[in-house]
């Protein structure tokens, strides 16, 4: 009925049972415990893939009840849409990052090694192609300004285009606040872009829609900090008084 | 705007260092100076100066080296009164901590406290901080936080708890049910960022919980409102985006119809008024009125949609896949690649300019178009579009030429209008792609090639003309050497109804033959075929039997053990049977032939299996023959009988039999050891082999 097996992902271990029919296959995942430890498994998760035509699309579905090794009725059977950012990189035409923004956790060596590849893999695009790649399961939406490429990772059902309209958003925002932004002014100010990308998105979706509310916010936020730092002047903490 | 003085121009010397290091050893020199300054200061109590190093440390850690001995400063920084520590803070805990690190876990407090800080951009760094990286236990922690906050606060701190709600409920599905009640009131407020973010938020709950989800059906006339308020709204300057008012939210509002339309006529009727609308008013000039037409489009395709309403949706397809801008193509194709099942004929329409994106510069295009040509071949269509899947073979990126191949036989299978037109398109791949078919592609078309009667002579000559130019295309030319092993004669006879006739003579074809088995290029299973059809022409022709038996003897010191071990075999035959035209008599369609890709290549064995009884001695007065017959997909019978004419009986006759190593024998008692004269009686022997390992 179901075939189990062990498996590890992120330092964890489980196992996992699955089985497939003509339209689905479903997976219980067991507790996932630290890899190492002996403790039994109960199943307590079910992630349920469904293909459809070519998505592939993973779920985490509790509602649905399972009863394992024996038979399985699934609810519905539709397919379930996933939208999620799950990372945005900037960096230039020598590859050289200049903002990463995760919002899935994933280990520094994981990161690394995403980052590596799909740096490669974009700048090896010639200049005409699609702003639109598939890249492992994820969709790639990448856009050149300049020296720069913005590059977002959003899940199977993603508007890519939307996604477009999602970067250049960005793009106007530090354009406005740097005054005809450059890349000088990402490099010598990083810390602002992140401020200014965590005013517009929030845990990978857009919070606020309005390019002037986004900004404004911003200034009161600047000037909250320099209030912040002015009992001590500029000079005092560098030692000069 | 001019950009606000403050202490973080204090790291900019820092990397302006570094950005001057001429080499990466400087480089690296410069970082460890300036992270063992950076510790020693972390080490200081407070001394002001900590957001700058803080940052400094965070830009190293950008440029790939370690910092995590920044983890705890991090801490440290969050929890301290002053906005511009907290700011860097808890930039840094986004960066360095991950739910991973058990130090993320001392930042909860810190967040709890923040989130009721009177000032709401203290209250949105926690938030902005929980919604990136919180884990399941925070979130568990904090949700009741977040709850209060989508129910009382102002439109700044809902809009942000929105978002951090949906990152709670997408780590910890039961919390779902906290939110519920909260998400449903923000529907109603004015602000668009609230909006945005409670639509984000009740999309979230639906896609968790199917409950939920019948729960929010009910909102779908509010949401038609929302939706028609924007789409027909004057000029809204705040949200403008080249003339689409709210492009972002529109298209959340979209999505969240389709999870509520889906399935359900009550609630994809009552949206159905307002997509038509969207499809038809929305501008599709700029990229942002398509993004919103393609979410309209996502949606009706999804929902229980009036076939009207769905036509126009793939007519918006159509008009996208003209597009000049190619991303608008490329997602066109994609969507109709996801309803070319359902509405075939539809897709059909823009068959035209689907096949003509084969030709874009574009892979990932090529790679879409091809996957939607090979949907919409039909019986109709099936000459006119191979004739483009050929011309797109020759030219198409490497990494697409096997999906090709595998595409085009499959169609030409289902679809051939005759068969020779069948053969061709066969051959036409096997000559443009031969490296990148599968393995199958060979036994295939033999067997195709074989049932095809009519078309030997024809199929014989094009093979022997393909041969002639390229010996390079394996596939080729191992069908090509079975070919002309089979119907050599044809060749040789000069005569062609389908086709113009060769003139040749044995030594040319040959010829032929033995370049395939001495060229560098062919792989050994080639040489196989080669020799095998060496071997079979033989029967079929008359004076170079003897080039063939120094063909084959040659290669009976091959290097190659199969080859060597074929050619021992060819050369006992030859020298215990001179009628080897019954052995090697046409094979005619064998079950023997389906079963086993090795069994492809004819073998002593399975033409055993073909003939009925062959004489195989007859000296001097007594005749032998051969029987066989097949008992399993390994096992065969074969019944010797013996007879003899003479006057005189013969006594003491005994039959022997050798058989290659891995196939077993077994010889049952003989009806007797004498032959009575005369033919009067015959001995028979049953002997039984078993060739499991189906060798040749």
């Amino acid at each position: 009925m179901f075939e189990v097996m062990k498996f590890e992902w992120a330092g964890r271990s489980g196992l996992i049972a699955f089985r497939s029919s003509q339209s689905f296959v479903c997976c219980l995942i067991s507790a996932l415990t630290k890899a190492g430890t002996t403790k039994t498994c109960q199943p307590i998760k079910i992630i349920m893939f469904a293909l459809v035509a070519n998505q592939k699309v993973v779920r985490d579905w509790p509602c649905f009840g399972v009863v394992l090794g024996g038979s399985f009725l699934p609810r519905g059977g539709y397919t379930v849409l996933l939208f999620k950012m799950q990372f945005m990189l900037l960096f230039s035409r020598q590859g050289k990052l200049r903002l990463q923004k995760w919002y899935v956790p994933l280990s520094d060596k994981e990161k690394k090694k995403i980052t590596r590849e799909l740096v490669q893999t974009v700048l090896a695009r010639k200049p005409k192609m699609c702003s639109f790649l598939e890249w492992r399961d994820l969709k790639i939406v990448y856009k050149r300004y300049a020296s720069l490429y913005f590059c977002c990772a959003i899940e199977d059902q993603d508007n890519e285009l939307i996604t477009l309209e999602i970067i250049h958003r960005y793009v106007e925002l530090l354009d406005k606040y740097f005054g005809s932004v450059c890349e000088l002014d990402i490099i010598f100010n990083f810390e602002k872009a992140y401020f200014i990308l965590d005013e517009f998105l929030l845990g990978g979706e857009a919070q606020e829609t309005s390019k002037k509310n986004v900004l404004k916010a911003i200034e009161q936020a600047d000037l909250l900090q320099e209030e912040a730092e002015t009992p001590r002047s500029v000079l005092e903490e560098i030692g000069l008084t | 705007m001019t950009v606000t003085l403050c202490l973080f121009v204090l790291h900019q010397p820092m990397i302006r260092a570094i950005r001057s290091a001429r080499t990466q050893c400087e480089e690296r020199g410069v970082i460890q100076r300036e992270c063992a300054a950076i510790r020693a200061q972390f080490r200081q109590a407070d001394n002001g100066g900590r957001s700058h190093n803080l940052a400094k440390l965070l830009y190293v850690h950008m440029l790939g080296y370690p910092a995590h001995f920044g983890q705890m400063e991090c801490v440290r920084m969050i929890a301290s009164p002053r906005y511009s520590e907290k700011r860097v803070g808890y930039l840094g805990a986004m960066m360095l901590l991950d739910e991973k690190q058990d130090a993320s876990l001392l930042i909860t407090n810190s967040i709890k406290n923040d989130l009721s800080n009177s000032n709401q951009y203290i209250q949105s760094l926690a938030l902005c901080t929980l919604a990136c990286m919180g884990s399941a236990e925070m979130c568990r922690d904090l949700a009741p936080e977040i709850d209060r906050l989508l129910r009382a606060s102002n439109s700044y701190i809902k809009k942000k708890a929105a978002l951090c709600a949906v990152h709670i409920v997408r780590k910890v599905h039961d919390l779902g049910e906290l939110f519920t009640k909260a998400a449903r009131s923000l529907l109603t407020e004015k602000n668009h960022g609230v909006v945005h973010g409670a639509v984000v938020l009740i999309t979230e709950l639906c896609e968790r919980n199917s409950e939920t989800l019948e729960r929010f059906r009910k909102t779908v006339p509010d949401l038609v409102q929302i939706m028609k308020g924007l789409v027909i709204s004057g000029y809204s300057p705040d949200h403008d985006v080249a003339g689409i008012s709210d492009p972002f939210l529109q298209v959340r509002i979209l999505r969240l119809l389709r999870i509520l339309g889906r399935n359900n006529e009550g609630a994809s009727d009552a949206m159905n008024d307002l997509l038509a609308q969207v499809a038809t008013n929305t501008d599709s000039t700029k990229t942002v009125g398509n993004a919103v037409l393609y979410e309209t489009v996502l949606t009706v395709l999804d929902i229980k949609s009036e076939s009207g309403l769905r036509v126009l949706a793939v007519n918006i397809l159509g008009r996208f896949l003209l597009n000049n801008d190619r991303n608008i193509r490329y997602i066109a194709m994609t969507s109709l690649q996801k309803i070319v099942g359902t509405d075939h004929n539809a897709v059909q329409r823009h068959r035209g300019t689907i096949v003509d994106c084969l030709k874009d510069q574009d892979a990932s295009v090529k790679r879409r178009a091809l996957d939607l040509s090979l949907a919409l071949v039909s019986a109709s269509n099936i000459r006119s579009m191979m004739k483009e899947l050929l011309s797109f073979l020759s030219s198409c990126p490497p990494e697409l030429r096997s999906q090709t191949a595998s595409g085009i036989f499959n169609a030409a299978e289902r679809y051939a209008p005759s068969q020779r037109w069948h053969i061709d398109t066969i051959l036409h791949v096997l000559t443009t792609a031969g490296g990148d078919v599968r393995d199958e592609t060979v036994p295939n078309l033999i067997q195709l090639i074989t049932n095809t009667s009519e078309l030997h002579c024809y199929t014989v000559h094009k093979l022997y003309r393909a041969l002639l130019s390229d010996i390079s295309q394996q596939p080729l030319v191992q069908v090509a050497c079975w070919c002309i092993g089979e119907y050599g004669d044809l060749l040789l006879r000069g005569e062609c109804q389908e086709t113009e006739p060769v003139q040749v003579t044995e030594d040319d074809v040959l010829d032929v033959l033995e370049t395939v088995l001495q060229s560098h290029m062919s792989f050994p299973s080639t040489r196989g075929f080669a020799l095998t059809a060496t071997m079979k022409l033989s029967t079929r022709i008359t004076e170079n039997v003897d080039r063939i038996r120094s063909i084959v003897s040659i290669y009976g010191s091959c290097i190659d053990v199969e080859l060597q071990q074929r050619a021992v075999e060819y050369n006992a035959l030859f020298k215990k049977y001179d009628h080897m035209s019954l052995l090697f008599k046409r094979l005619m369609h064998s079950p023997w032939l389906n079963t086993d890709l090795k069994l492809m290549q004819p073998s002593t064995l399975s033409v055993f299996s073909v003939v009925a009884t062959v004489t195989v001695y007859e000296k001097d007065g007594v005749t032998v023959t051969l029987s066989c017959e097949k008992q399993s997909d390994s096992g065969l019978t074969v019944t010797l009988t013996a007879s003899n004419s003479t006057e005189s009986d013969i006594r003491g006759f005994t039959l022997q039999a050798a058989v290659p190593k891995s196939v077993q024998l077994h010889m049952k008692a003989p009806s007797g050891d004498s032959l009575p004269a005369r033919g009067a009686a015959k001995v028979t022997q049953m002997v039984v082999l078993n060739n499991p390992n189906k060798v040749a």
